[in-house]
């Protein structure tokens, strides 16, 4: 009974929990497109790689992007010298502890973490949406909130481009309040790109992955015939 | 049978007739080879459902050997790197990136260990259908529910590997399960966990399991398993004894050779089950977030609860028959009736052979009782997998404990109804329908 009572006690909490209270916008983009990744390589070197880390990833994997060794070296490593090195923060995770209360999660994958069950592919949306959602509120110890994420640590690291967004108290919407450097069209095409490149860090290989899947689905549908055939031949004499 | 050897296999002058004499003067390789292959004699109707039990050897064979490379480079440490990530969970991480094709063989074990349930699924429920685990094949069926409960351990050994959220808190849930036993259960979930949370120390031991002793003891069973049934020959779909009926060589007249008959069917039945395992595998390898659970690619964190913690698809009827005990009898917490039940739900399969009292084993010659029966056992397997997976729920929980009524339901008024029933005639030969 006890079990039950607790049950019902958190049923509205779980639902809440399950994400199903916000709406997610689609990401539009894909990871087909090598100039939106360099795009969104530059974004996550520049404004996210500082705090958090993307450490299961090398520099030298930025080269599938189509980029060369020395335009990778030049425009994104900044806290290393050796392409072979893993995309790490240069601050220690429990100095970033003291300093922010929580160490800023490693990104790599987190665009796979935030999917759902029946919905892979929502990490995206949701990744997409997250960093279209700050909100100005003075509450706030940085001054910031955001609409998909209820009372994040982190503060609007992008407001420069995106400007200073507010929430209306009665429709709940969030308006631009204070323009940034970009128009909102230009800024949902930049996270856009920027979900693409954690997307696409979060399975290098995934291109790679579903072209071989084509290969060897093609090699066992011709190894069917072959053996379908074979035994046909050595059934044919039991009825 | 190893006797008469020397005799029997004379060789026929050929350097390979001479080995192959001297083999079989010391090691039973020929008289092996015909009594479970060349000369072991199967119902010749074997149909769709029997492709299953050589597909369950296949996918064991795959988990072994994409398990033996993955040991070689996973490092089981609960320690956080200079990252701030469990070294573990960095290093599946590593295989995913760093070791050259290490991808798809981690895809190919974690793909697997879904692909091995659904074929062990469909292999019992074959059992169910045809009435294989009826005398004298009792012991096979017992060797097999072995193997089920060893495959169920070995994975959920496995998923605390990965070091994971859902790994850890998964772990967490199932180990506090048995605290709930009384006198022995604090003190078990101590042993079992090797510290008073999980952690390092149940990281290691959990490897161990899962590489070395559950593995070793699978394999004894499914041994088991082949020698027991080729003992007492296979059932079929007629589910009558092909070996009433004999030629003059005392060979079954409905029977034909497993090589080459069966394993030219059965390579079939492989290729198409490759194409389904490699669908997944490259095109969906989370297998909708069901195989692969999306909170398992955060590193687990033992400050931080996820909000909803599911098991794997797999285990997930089973996990809703725990939820579904919400009541404290005779003194004791509803959380140990819940172990209660879900034991009671996996190990029940057991008592099969001795259960189903129907004059025929085949559901082709049984009436509509069982038909009625199977189809709300399957319907209500399915439901309590579903909810197993929800979040907890007042309705769930009702649905789930109907559920779990019409589950024990079936096995427990199995006696009287099976017998209930309306049958038809059985053939005296086997029908290739």
């Amino acid at each position: 009974m006890k079990k039950f009572l607790i049950a019902l006690l958190f049923a509205p909490v779980m639902a809440l929990a399950s994400g199903g209270a916000v709406h997610l916008d689609k990401w539009p983009g894909s990871v087909g497109d090598k100039a939106a990744l360099q795009n969104g390589a530059k974004l996550f070197v520049n404004y996210c790689l500082n705090c958090h880390g993307a450490s299961y990833l090398r520099y030298k994997n930025l080269l599938d992007l189509g980029l060369s060794e020395q335009q990778v070296k030049d425009n994104l490593m900044f806290t290393s010298d050796k392409i072979g090195e893993l995309m790490r923060v240069a601050a220690r995770s429990d100095e970033q502890k003291l300093w922010f209360g929580a160490t800023p999660p490693d990104l790599t994958i987190v665009a796979r973490a935030r999917g759902e069950a029946g919905n892979a592919g929502a990490g995206a949306d949701w990744l997409y949406t997250y960093l279209r959602s700050f909100y100005r509120d003075d509450n706030r110890p940085t001054g910031w909130n955001n609409a998909v994420f209820e009372n994040v640590g982190m503060p609007h690291i992008l407001y420069a481009l995106q400007g200073q967004q507010v929430r209306n108290h009665e429709t709940h919407k969030l308006e631009l309040a204070v323009p940034g450097q970009m128009a909102p069209a230009e800024y949902d095409k930049a996270i856009s790109d920027l979900v693409g490149f954690m997307v696409w860090m979060a399975e290098p290989q995934q291109e790679f992955r579903q072209k071989l899947g084509f290969g060897v689905l093609a090699f066992l549908a011709l190894l069917f015939v072959v053996a379908y055939a074979l035994k046909k031949e050595y059934w044919k004499d039991i009825h | 049978m190893a006797a008469g050897n020397y005799e029997k296999y004379k060789s026929d002058g050929s350097i390979g007739g001479n080995v192959l004499e001297w083999v079989d003067a010391r090691f039973p390789a020929t008289s092996m080879w015909k009594g479970h292959l060349s000369e072991y004699y199967a119902p010749k109707n074997f149909n769709f459902w029997y492709f299953f039990g050589s597909l369950a050897l296949l996918v064991l064979v795959i988990q072994i050997v994409t398990g033996i490379f993955l040991v070689m480079h996973y490092k089981p440490d609960a320690a956080l790197n200079a990252n701030g990530v469990p070294i573990a969970f960095a290093s599946v991480e590593y295989i995913m990136r760093d070791v050259p094709g290490g991808w798809i063989i981690r895809y190919m074990h974690s793909t697997g260990a879904s692909a091995f349930f659904i074929v062990v699924y469909l292999h019992m429920f074959r059992g169910l259908l045809y009435g294989s685990y009826r005398k004298p094949r009792e012991l096979t069926w017992l060797f097999g529910v072995g193997i089920f409960l060893v495959l169920m351990g070995e994975a959920f050994f496995g998923y605390l590997l990965p070091w994971g959220q859902m790994s850890f808190w998964g772990a967490q849930v199932i180990v506090n399960l048995f605290s709930a036993i009384p006198v022995i259960g604090p003190d078990l979930s101590i042993i079992i966990r090797g510290d008073f949370v999980v952690g390092d120390a149940t990281l290691n031991r959990f490897f161990s399991f899962h590489v070395i002793a559950f593995p070793l003891v699978l394999l004894g069973l499914v041994a088991a398993h082949v020698l027991a049934l080729h003992e007492t020959g296979s059932n079929n779909p007629d589910g009558i004894d092909i070996k009433e009926k004999k030629d003059e060589h005392g060979i079954p007249l409905d029977g034909i050779p497993f090589h080459p008959y069966y394993t030219v069917k059965d390579i079939v039945g492989v290729i198409v089950f490759l194409m389904a395992f490699s669908a997944v595998l490259f095109f969906a390898p989370e297998g909708g977030g069901y195989f692969l659970e999306t909170p398992n690619f955060y590193p687990a964190d033992p400050l931080k609860t996820p909000p909803h913690i599911a098991p794997v698809w797999y285990f997930t009827p089973y996990y809703s028959i725990l939820r579904a005990m919400v009541w404290n009898f005779f003194g004791l917490d509803a959380k140990f009736w819940g172990v209660v039940g879900m034991g009671a739900s996996v190990v029940i399969f057991a008592f099969l052979p001795w259960l189903d009292r129907s004059p025929v084993r085949s559901i082709r010659y049984r009436g509509p009782i069982t038909k009625v029966m199977i189809t709300i056992f399957v319907i209500c397997f399915f439901i309590l997998g579903y909810l197993g997976t929800l979040s907890p729920s007042p309705m769930g929980e009702l649905i789930s404990q109907v559920c779990t009524v019409f589950y024990f339901g079936f096995f427990l008024g199995m006696p009287w109804w099976s017998r209930m029933d309306k049958f038809k005639p059985v053939p005296d030969r086997v029908t290739m329908k």
